[in-house]
């Protein structure tokens, strides 16, 4: 068969059913090639000026260190000896390793919950407890009350509530509509949020501190956490459970011996992506931290000083914000896949 | 479930503190993550709320507010912030109108099928209409600034960054993962490789696009040079500007759009991609008919959430452009940090309220109308 094709044949057909052209295969792989130079060119870049000094930027572009120009570690002993990089970088080891970690915990126990459990939330007690947060708000902040004071009358009245008119009223949220809410946190843009944030921690005292930056993060990052995890605990077997329920365990039990282990690879998937969003997250850094709690994006966006930007510095600290995450992220690359394909599918 | 712990509970005469706690284990689960998002969500939005209607100044010994009512809502829509929010005005070109009749049709014919069609619902009706306006609204936006000549603002600025951004990662992820998932060496070197850009920080691709598109000292600026255009800067226009930001951006997100539809096409039904193949179908049917269908639910998810993260881009325009030149690359978001850091707290919260409208109607109705049809298409 082989034998009479023509030229053109054999190299726009292909030859088993398994295969390519040898055409297709060659766009193919020029076109991959092509990805892999996009994706390349700009980290080598990066890579390869933080070898250099001022001089050999100013002077490029060079390309090749060793024949264009002779690597230089001034940046790096710079920024890791004379500078202090080490303290931000450990904020943001902190950080996000904290915030992910209480995140995941929080979420799953939560996304566990509404897959497993039924709730009826009162629709009329969810809008009198919105009714008086904002009449406690509105009482505090223009009418000056104290807000020890209003909170505990707020308290008060709503436990009232809850006996008298929650008894009565029928209509109730479901688990679906628990579940929304949750997730729709997502959609709210972290600027609307973080100048009572702000306000709030500086009454705290809490302000430029990491225990700030764990708490909100957590809170920002929970709604993808629920959103995958429930998923997750959807897609396993209820018999196990079950049967440890009859034998006496509590739920809470069951969760961290059965359930979590069961879904442990799209855990995996949930921590890394949660981790890189608050290894990199810029926003609310900027606003919450000073010089304390700092985390490295802040100290990268900083290196733009009055006498230009110092490209070589910035380019260390990009490498060694880089450098771990890739190294996590390429050994546990397939279960993200596998993760997040879980939640995309039913979500 | 609950039927095997209720029987459990009844048994015994008097439940203890730990079975009491057990029956109610329900409520203690869901507690934690409902106090963070009522401290660190609802309550914010709140006072945000109550800021974006009120007028912050500074006062010796502290500051005062005091409530005005809509009147940043209205300085930011008709006032003397309007140039800033939605841009400069211009008479509508013969373009504009086009865009702006196709538009009307389009929602017209869609609405009107929806209501004789026999399924309505007060509901239903209720929420195309809202997205009908929200549409209509950004479609006469797009028509009096960019396609007449005038001036865009911030809100024309993110939805470009939105829908032009969003569709360029989707587009090129999706191009990636179909070659990827051919029968290929390497593929597993080529996965890990395309995912890298998603962990760079935004602030660092930022700075590394601005070495890049350096025009004197950057890695292409012998080519630019080549070509005479070294004295233009790409920083000193608006659209190119604008570009650079979602190059970065692409760069940057690609990766989530192509290792999640990877996935997603490699667990397509193989044994109908090889009957197909059998019966001489080529590469074009086989992707419309069966490797489209397969994975449309998961293509849907993932746009929502790219488009649900693009509304808040904040980093790349800062770093890169700082939101100029003039407005031509600020976002909401910045255009909210920047009324912030000028001590306007009104202001600023009222923008961030206009962002939260706009992101939270595209993306419920993106949910909607998208999302769970394309769930049905597979079921």
């Amino acid at each position: 068969m082989t034998e009479n094709r023509s030229l053109m044949q054999r190299l726009f057909e292909p030859t088993s059913l398994e295969r390519q052209a040898p055409a297709a295969k060659a766009v193919t792989y020029a076109l991959l090639f092509i990805w892999s130079l996009v994706v390349l060119v700009p980290l080598y870049w990066v890579f390869i000026t933080s070898f250099k000094n001022e001089g050999d930027v100013a002077n490029g572009p060079f390309y090749l260190p060793f024949i264009d120009f002779q690597p230089k570690s001034d940046a790096w002993r710079f920024m890791l000896l004379e500078n202090n990089t080490l303290g931000p970088y450990l904020n943001s080891v902190v950080v996000a390793l904290g915030s992910t970690a209480l995140a995941l915990l929080i979420g799953s126990l939560a996304a566990y919950a509404l897959v497993r459990i039924r709730f009826r939330v009162k629709l009329a007690m969810v809008a009198i407890f919105l009714i008086l947060l904002v009449a406690v708000i509105v009482s505090v902040v223009t009418f000056g009350l104290p807000w020890p004071i209003a909170v505990a009358v707020a308290v008060a009245l709503f436990i009232l509530a809850l006996f008298t008119v929650g008894r009565r009223m029928k209509a109730a949220l479901g688990n679906s509509d628990v579940e929304f809410w949750i997730i729709s946190n997502r959609i709210m843009p972290p600027i609307v949020a973080v100048l009572p944030i702000y306000v709030m921690f500086q009454n705290l005292r809490l302000l430029d501190t990491q225990f700030a930056l764990i708490i909100t993060y957590t809170a920002v990052n929970l709604p993808i956490v629920v959103w995958l995890t429930r998923d997750f605990f959807a897609g396993i077997p209820l018999d196990l459970e079950e049967s440890a329920e009859i034998d006496g365990a509590s739920k809470l039990r069951v969760f961290f011996t059965i359930a979590l282990p069961l879904v442990r690879s799209g855990l995996v998937a949930t921590f890394l992506l949660i981790l890189i969003l608050a290894w990199n997250e810029y926003l609310l850094a900027l606003f919450l931290t000073n010089a304390d709690a700092q985390t490295m994006p802040v100290l990268v966006s900083a290196q733009n000083q009055t006498r230009g930007p110092q490209w070589w510095n910035m380019s260390v600290l990009i490498v060694v914000m880089i450098a771990p995450v890739v190294v996590i992220a390429a050994l546990l690359q397939k279960h993200i896949a596998r993760g997040l394909l879980v939640g995309a599918v039913k979500g | 479930m609950t039927v095997a712990a209720a029987s459990v509970v009844d048994s015994t005469p008097r439940p203890g503190l730990a079975e009491r706690f057990d029956r109610h284990a329900g409520r203690f689960m869901v507690l934690p993550a409902v106090i963070v998002l009522l401290c660190f969500a609802i309550f914010p939005l709140i006072i945000s709320a109550y800021l974006s209607l009120s007028r912050f100044a500074l006062a010796p010994g502290g500051f005062t507010l005091k409530f005005v009512g809509l009147l940043n809502f209205r300085k930011l829509l008709t006032g003397s912030q309007q140039y800033h929010l939605l841009g400069k005005f211009m008479p509508f070109s013969p373009f504009a109108w086009a865009l702006v009749t196709v538009t009307a049709l389009v929602i017209l014919y869609v609405l009107g099928r929806y209501l004789f069609s026999g399924r309505a619902t007060v509901f239903g009706t209720i929420g195309r209409l809202i997205t009908a306006a929200l549409l209509m609204a950004i479609a006469l936006l797009f028509a009096a600034t960019t396609f007449s000549g005038g001036v865009p603002g911030t809100m024309v600025t993110t939805l470009i960054y939105v829908i032009a951004g969003v569709s360029a990662q989707f587009l090129l992820g999706l191009g990636i993962a179909l070659l990827c998932a051919q029968a290929i060496r390497g593929r597993n070197f080529f996965r890990v490789l395309f995912f890298v850009p998603l962990m760079v920080t935004p602030v660092g691709i930022a700075y590394t696009f601005r070495m890049l598109a350096d025009m004197q000292k950057g890695p292409f600026a012998p080519i630019v040079q080549a070509f005479h255009v070294g004295e233009w800067s790409w920083a000193t226009e608006a659209w190119s500007a604008r570009l650079m930001v979602m190059v970065g951006d692409t760069w940057q997100w690609t990766p989530f759009m192509f290792i999640v539809l990877l996935a997603a096409i490699e667990n397509q039904p193989r044994d109908q991609v090889e009957a197909a193949r059998i019966d001489g179908a080529n590469g074009l049917q086989i992707f419309r008919d069966i490797t489209w269908p397969a994975i449309a639910p998961v293509a849907a998810t993932i746009v929502l959430i790219r488009l649900i993260e693009a509304f808040k881009i904040i980093d790349l325009p800062n770093v890169l452009t700082g939101g100029g030149p003039g407005l031509a690359t600020e976002s909401m978001t910045l255009h909210s940090f920047i009324a912030w850091r000028t001590q306007d707290l009104g202001g600023s919260a009222a923008v961030g309220y206009m962002l939260l409208f706009v992101s939270t109607i595209v993306c419920v109705s993106f949910f909607n109308f998208v999302v769970r049809p394309a769930r049905r298409l597979e079921s």
